[in-house]
Parts: structure tokens; sequence; C-alpha cells
């Protein structure tokens, strides 16, 4: 049967419940402003890597805010950290320590072991 | 008219209410019709040469496209015994003495009334203090105000080397709800001014493409969002849910954009003939001269505070001075006119208590 998988694809809905904030708390007890993103997009037209990259730091928040934490570790390590995106948020979000603080909340989980 | 300078000391009579009105723009005609029409005597204090305030500037209106002159006329007041109009008056004192507010311009130009109205309007956004945007440095880039200027005139909107643009550019939120200028709130009309400006840039050139560049759009207004779908469907006006993070001048003084197509979720360049940015409304700098004898306070983005935002949005913090228009907030013209009548019934209201 195991050939058959794709009669039983998985669910695309967003499970609420299955969110895991572990990484978000960690970046809003650090960096509070980040609360104000209104994904405008600013970040992501100025930012350095993301013109010759699929990084896309705008969508990095959103995965952060959404829970989607498996999708974060491996885009954060495309972050040059120009600090460009910080420069034109209209919301003066500290974006560059947002990037920072997920590259160290995912370490710390890691080395927790739990993530 | 009394000239400035005819009289260097003006004191009106006290046996009927007087009525200072600061602002000869629309709400303070408005004002000043309801309460000369209510007997009362009225003094209009215009800072310019000529009354008509911010409207003199702006061509056309949202959401039906009829001529700013129309409500300029409209609100024009009538020669009354009861009315003053002093222009060239840049009052920068309102104080209270022996139950009365002195009104005084740096002339010597003394003004004594029982109740004063605030109508001083709103400034436009300084638009070069968005660097990256280029106003001021790239010939192509204007504001709306700048294109409302070129529409008035009767002329064709161009490029700075007279040419007929392929492809024009608005950029929402230039001044507003962006905390790099210090202006957090939303001037709420630059949308559906964006929106307007998009459709009369097609009627000028039907070949041209018109971009809208927008963080939100907020068309609050009765009316507002008929005049958007206008836009996508009579008009192909293309928007893009992304905010602009720089402008650059290439060759031939042509434009390249940065934004995020944000809907998309990759970058985008595009290169375009002319940039619009429209630009918000700020609270006139005035007013922090005008608050500082007496009780008026400035809200949070430095508009005059209401009492309260519900029941009392057109009392000020000081008993006695009213509020009308755009000073209390970014509002399109008819709110600004309903605001000034609103304010004039509630003088009214409040000199009358005082008789009794």
């Amino acid at each position: 049967m195991s050939q058959f998988d794709f009669l039983q694809p998985k669910s695309r809905q967003i499970e609420i419940e299955q969110f895991d904030d572990r990484i978000l708390t960690y970046v809003l007890e650090r960096e509070q402003s980040f609360l104000t993103c209104i994904s405008c997009g600013g970040c992501t037209a100025t930012c350095s890597a993301g013109n010759l990259t699929s990084f896309n730091v705008r969508k990095i928040g959103l995965s952060l805010r959404r829970g989607n934490i498996n999708d974060l570790s491996d885009e954060v390590q495309k972050c040059m950290f120009c600090g460009k995106c910080t420069l034109v948020c209209p919301r003066d979000i500290n974006i560059r320590n947002v990037v920072l603080l997920i590259k160290k909340g995912i370490a710390q989980l890691e080395t927790e072991k739990t993530l | 008219m009394l000239e400035k300078n005819y009289n260097n000391r003006l004191q009106f009579m006290i046996d009927k209410k007087h009525i200072a009105i600061i602002g000869g723009g629309i709400a303070g005609q408005e004002a000043a019709s309801v309460l000369t029409g209510l007997g009362y005597k009225v003094t209009i204090l215009e800072k310019n040469e000529r009354m008509g305030g911010m409207l003199n500037k702006w061509s056309k209106l949202f959401p039906d496209f009829s001529s700013s002159q129309l409500v300029l006329d409209a609100v024009k007041v009538a020669t009354d015994k009861n009315l003053n109009v002093i222009c060239n008056a840049d009052i920068f004192s309102v104080q209270k003495e022996n139950g009365r507010f002195k009104l005084s311009d740096n002339s010597s130009l003394d003004v004594y009334a029982d109740a004063v109205i605030m109508s001083t309007g709103y400034n436009l956004f300084d638009a070069t203090l968005k660097e990256e945007y280029g106003y001021g440095v790239f010939e192509n880039v204007i504001t709306s105000a700048d294109f409302e200027k070129v529409h008035k005139s009767g002329e064709k909107l161009t490029t700075a080397d007279g040419k007929a643009p392929r492809r024009v550019a608005f950029i929402h939120c230039v001044g507003s709800r962006d905390a790099k200028t210090g202006n957090t709130y939303c001037s709420k009309v630059c949308c559906i001014t964006g929106v307007k400006q998009a459709i009369e840039v097609t009627q000028m050139w039907p070949e041209c493409e018109v971009f809208n560049f927008y963080m939100d759009l907020r068309l609050y207004g009765s009316k507002y969002d008929a005049l958007y779908l206008e836009a996508q469907k009579h008009h192909k006006i293309q928007f893009i849910r992304g905010r602009l993070s720089e402008v650059s001048e290439r060759q031939g003084k042509e434009l390249q954009l940065k934004a995020e197509d944000t809907l998309q979720g990759r970058p985008l360049r595009m290169k375009t003939d002319i940039v619009v940015l429209l630009i918000g409304m700020e609270a006139c700098k005035q007013n922090e001269d005008l608050c500082r004898d007496n009780a008026l306070e400035l809200d949070e983005n430095r508009f005059f505070k209401s009492k309260n935002i519900y029941n009392h949005r057109n009392s000020s913090t000081q008993s006695g001075v009213f509020l009308a228009g755009s000073c209390i907030c970014p509002m399109s013209v008819n709110e600004s006119l309903e605001s000034a009548r609103s304010a004039a019934m509630l003088v009214d209201k409040s000199l009358k208590v005082q008789e009794r």
C-alpha cells in the first residue's frame, strides 16, 4: 500500500493548536518591537541577500509568528546581517536583531535537544 | 475687510458676543457662516494673504471629481455687517483675560473674543525627509500636491523633459504610518487621493501604465470603494501590495523602484518615468505656540486634543476654545465642513449657557 500514499495526502490546513511558539516567545521576550509588523515588505525589497537568493526576510517573520519553526533554521542562515531591513522598517522594528534572536533561539533549543 | 494697518489695536464691541476664528480655510469659513447666521459677531483671522487655505491647492475632489472651486465658492462667507476678515494675521498667542480671550499676532494686532474656534488646518508632509524616495533630488519624483498643481493648470503631467510618461507609479503612505518620520498615524485621505490621481493620469494619457504601491488600502469613505472599482475596471490601474524601499535614477532620468510584491513573496524592481508620492497630513507647527498661554493641549500626533473624542470632539481642553476641521486630525473636505458646523453649534450652545 505504501506506493499509494498519494491517495492519502496530508491536510494542507493550518492547525492552530499545533503552532510551536517557543522561538516566537524567545524572540518577543528580547525584541518586543517585532509585535508590530504589518508585513509591508519594505525589508524584503531592500534586502541584500534577498536580491540574490530565495531568502525573504518578511516571510521569516511570518513563519515565526505562525509557529512554522521547521522552515526557519535553514532560512535564517542566508541572512548577511547588513541591517538595511531595520533602516527601512516603517514600524521601527529591529529586524536584524529578530533574525539574530531566531538563530540564538534555535541554537538553544538544539542544545536542549528539544528541536 | 479690515486691513491690518487700518487700526493697530482692534477693540470690538462687546455688547454682542464676539467669536474669533483662527484659520480662514473651508472649516473656518463654514463655521463663520453658521455663526453670523445666528447673529454673532465673527472675526476670521487668516495667516495667508487669501482665504481658502489648503483647498486652494487642490484641483478636483474625490470621490466624484467635482471641482474644488465649487466648494471654495460655496463656503465663501457672504459680506455681513457682523463679519470681519483679517488676512495676514499670524496669531501666536491666545490668552484668557478677564473672562474673555485675547488673541495676538506679532504686529501688535490684538483681538478680543468671547469664544475662539481653532481651524488652523494641517501641513503637508515634507517629502524631502524621506530621502530614500529622492524627492527634491530626482526631477521625476513629485508629490500628490505637485500633481494637483499640474492638474489645476490644465496641463498634462509630463516628465521633467516634457515627454509623455509611459509608466507612472503612485506610492502610498509617504509620511504616514511610518515611525521613521515620526508620524505613526494614518492620514486616511491619501489612499483615495492615490486612486483619484491614478485615474486622472490615465485620463491624461490613456496609453500610460499606472501602478499603485500600497501597504493597506484604506478606502473608508462613502463611495470611495466605488472609485477603486472603477480604477480597476475601466482604467486598468494595477495595485501592488508592497512598501517601496527606495527610488534610484538611471540614465535619461528614468527611475527605478524597489519594493516587495508581498502577495507573490518576491522582491520587485520596476522602471518608471514618474513617481508620485502620496504625502500625508501633519499638524500645523503653529499649534504649539497657540497652546502656550492657555490650557489647550496637543495629542500624541501633535494635533489639537479634544476634550474627548466621542461626545466632545469639537471641544478643546480649554473651555471657551473650540476645534473645527483638520486641526483635530486628518479629514476630508466633507468631514471638515461637518466638523466646522458642529463646532459652530457648540459655540452657540456654550455662549447661551453663559448668558443664563
